[in-house]
């Protein structure tokens, strides 16, 4: 006992001495801390697939030019409307004036990480006597890249943009009946056409898309679409997507295009997203007041039970501050020894929760993932923990007349 | 140690206070060795309670080892407490969580500056167990051992810090004769060799014609205090 110091000796005696009420305590702590454990991978696990599955070929925010509107004439008034109704005006592809100096001032903007100018319109997709309505999303591809991850969504071919070459969805192939290598003619609707060979197929994630989409390089769509030089949209991707509506706001302020981040556009899946992770949050934090409360009220009930222990260390020359730091301590090894063991509950409820929820596709909703910093962070903070619950305990203790508490 | 005009009131300021030592003028000389007689309810206790820095004074003045307490706070006071003094209470009060050995090393390992680290701590406290006669019992805890060998540990606790004043409450009233008279012995022994000062407070009058100095307090006041020469023999 000599190599500790009087402090962690006697704090340690005393936990190993209230054998029970320590196995409770640190019991409790080590099931709270499993419980936020496991929610939050489940949390992550849930919210990463469903971002995922919402924003897979989509930009994190989009830039367009404004819509253009129709003002009627004579403006009415609450009282006397002039107008009965404004037909909106058929939009026209409109185009970004000047979109590199445009492009350049949104990459510099803060929280954004790449952007990618885009040409894209409705056009035809005809092989021999099949046609289909697709969407060509003209881009360079590198750029492109940066700002939505196609190279995990090939489900055959490789990523390549050369003039002439074009990526399509999965479903779009099989309802023109092309294979990969066959040649596609993409007729728009301004009457020019161009003929593309297919160099990957692609899994965008939703039916929708994978039925429409036709990626070819920047140049080819603008003779296509008829905007030779000039792009329909800039596609950006920011740092944190749960914050992309404050980019957007940015972007807006300092471009005047019109901004549209995926926050907008998913608008229910964000707020779904939000209030989870408000619920959460709470959970967390009762479970921590109720774990705090805990190991209070098991130090409380040992302050009154080793009173007589306290008086006679103090009588023989204990320190007030010697014994609040003994019961501080008992504070944090409680809060830190039922981390590491809710740490371990957590993973192992990961594991086995991980074989058994499971996304539409049929993977694992989340991963385990052995975070050795994730452990690192719960410990101290459980430990902090403990030493707060434990400051009132440690105080009483500290407190107490050595002469009363030796009498009885 | 010099105690002028000592006074004790508890629940001072209150309609039920009562004051317990009504002026005590007692000085101690280094290595005496004096039992603290009188009645019960005579304020024994609580003099020894003062003296040993337990309870503070409600008035008078108290010098010790030459440096004035009643000015000190609860850290000096502590401190002083465990400098100078050891104590010996009528029931051992060892710590049950704690072996002997540990038992008795606890007072130097709450504050190990200046006494040569845990090592020497530990092998003053197992000679000490040693000189009481526990050579065998350093690692037993105090429910398995007598009463007067837990009673001897606490002997040994006592010392370990070199006290140069024990003060020890009715150290042998929980004792059977025997091993009452082993204790007794035991600190004239470490007296007569240490010259470690002594304060025993005693029923016993036995006990109390084998010290060099009885003190009878009656009714919180010191009612005799005279030198017993036939002791020691």
């Amino acid at each position: 006992m000599t190599a500790l110091g009087f402090e962690l000796t006697v704090a340690l005696r005393f936990l190993r001495e209230g054998r029970m009420q320590t196995a409770l305590i640190i019991g409790g702590a080590a099931v709270g801390v499993a419980v936020i454990f496991f929610i939050t991978a489940v949390l992550t696990g849930v919210q990463g697939d469903l971002i995922r599955r919402v924003t897979g070929a989509q930009p994190h925010v989009v830039v367009k030019p404004p819509e253009e509107t129709v003002a009627p004439l004579l403006a009415g008034t609450p009282d006397a409307p002039r107008v009965a109704a404004v037909q909106a005006r058929p939009q026209r592809l409109t185009t970004i004036d000047g979109w590199p100096a445009l492009a350049r001032a949104t990459e510099m903007t803060d929280g954004v990480l790449a952007v990618a100018p885009v040409a894209s319109g409705s056009a035809l997709g005809i092989k021999g006597d099949a046609s289909r309505s697709v969407v060509v999303l003209g881009t360079e591809l590198d750029r492109y890249l940066r700002v939505v991850r196609l190279d995990d969504k090939v489900k055959a071919g490789v990523l390549q943009l050369e003039p002439g070459d074009a990526l399509i969805g999965i479903e779009l192939a099989k309802d023109l009946g092309a294979v990969l290598g066959d040649r596609i003619r993409v007729q728009s609707a301004q009457g020019s056409s161009e003929v593309f060979r297919i160099r990957a197929l692609l899994d965008l994630g939703s039916r929708e898309l994978n039925r429409r989409y036709v990626y070819t390089d920047l140049r080819a769509a603008q003779s296509l679409l008829g905007i030779p030089g000039r792009i329909t949209n800039l596609d950006v991707s920011v740092r944190d997507i749960m914050r992309a509506d404050e980019v957007a706001g940015q972007l807006r302020a300092q471009s005047g295009q019109l901004i549209e981040s995926w926050i907008q556009t998913n608008n229910q899946v964000f707020a779904a997203i939000n209030n989870q992770n408000i619920m959460t949050l709470l959970i967390r934090v009762f479970i921590t007041i109720v774990v705090a409360l805990g190991i209070a009220s098991v130090l409380v009930v040992s302050v009154v039970q080793k009173r007589k222990e306290i008086g006679i260390l103090r009588a023989v020359g204990a320190t007030r501050r010697q014994m609040l730091v003994v019961f501080l301590l008992q504070g944090v090894m409680v809060g830190a020894s039922g981390a590491l063991l809710g740490s371990g509950l957590g993973l192992m409820l990961v594991s086995v929760f991980s074989r058994v929820l499971r996304n539409a596709e049929g993977q694992a909703l989340f991963t385990m993932q052995f975070d050795f910093g994730l452990v690192g962070a719960v410990m101290a903070g459980a430990a902090l923990l403990g030493l707060l619950a434990a400051v009132l305990p440690a105080r009483t203790a500290a407190r107490l007349d050595p002469a009363q508490a030796i009498r009885g | 140690m010099r105690l002028e005009g000592l006074r004790k009131t508890y629940n001072a300021g209150l309609p039920n206070a009562e004051e317990v030592l009504h002026g005590i003028d007692l000085q101690i000389q280094p290595g005496e060795f004096t039992a603290l007689i009188g009645p019960s309810g005579s304020g024994k206790s609580t003099l020894l309670n003062a003296i040993g820095l337990l309870e503070s004074a409600s008035g008078g003045s108290y010098h010790l080892a030459g440096r004035d307490v009643t000015v000190f706070d609860d850290d000096e006071r502590t401190r002083a407490r465990h400098d100078v003094l050891g104590f010996i209470f009528q029931f051992h009060h060892l710590l049950p969580a704690f072996t002997a050995l540990e038992n008795v090393m606890m007072p130097g390992l709450m504050r190990p500056q200046g006494k040569g680290g845990p090592a020497v701590i530990r092998s003053r406290a197992a000679a000490l167990l040693d000189a009481v006669g526990l050579r065998d019992a350093y690692d037993k805890k105090p429910q398995e051992l007598s009463g007067g060998m837990q009673q001897r540990v606490a002997v040994a606790r006592a010392l370990v810090v070199g006290p140069q004043l024990v003060l020890a409450d009715e150290p042998t009233g929980n004792l059977d004769t025997h091993a009452g008279d082993s204790i007794f012995a035991l600190l004239r022994q470490f007296n007569r060799d240490s010259g470690t000062a002594l304060l025993i407070v005693t029923h016993d009058p036995r006990l109390a014609a084998r010290c060099d100095r009885i003190v009878e307090l009656v009714d919180g006041q010191i009612a005799s205090d005279r030198a017993n020469t036939v002791a020691g023999a």
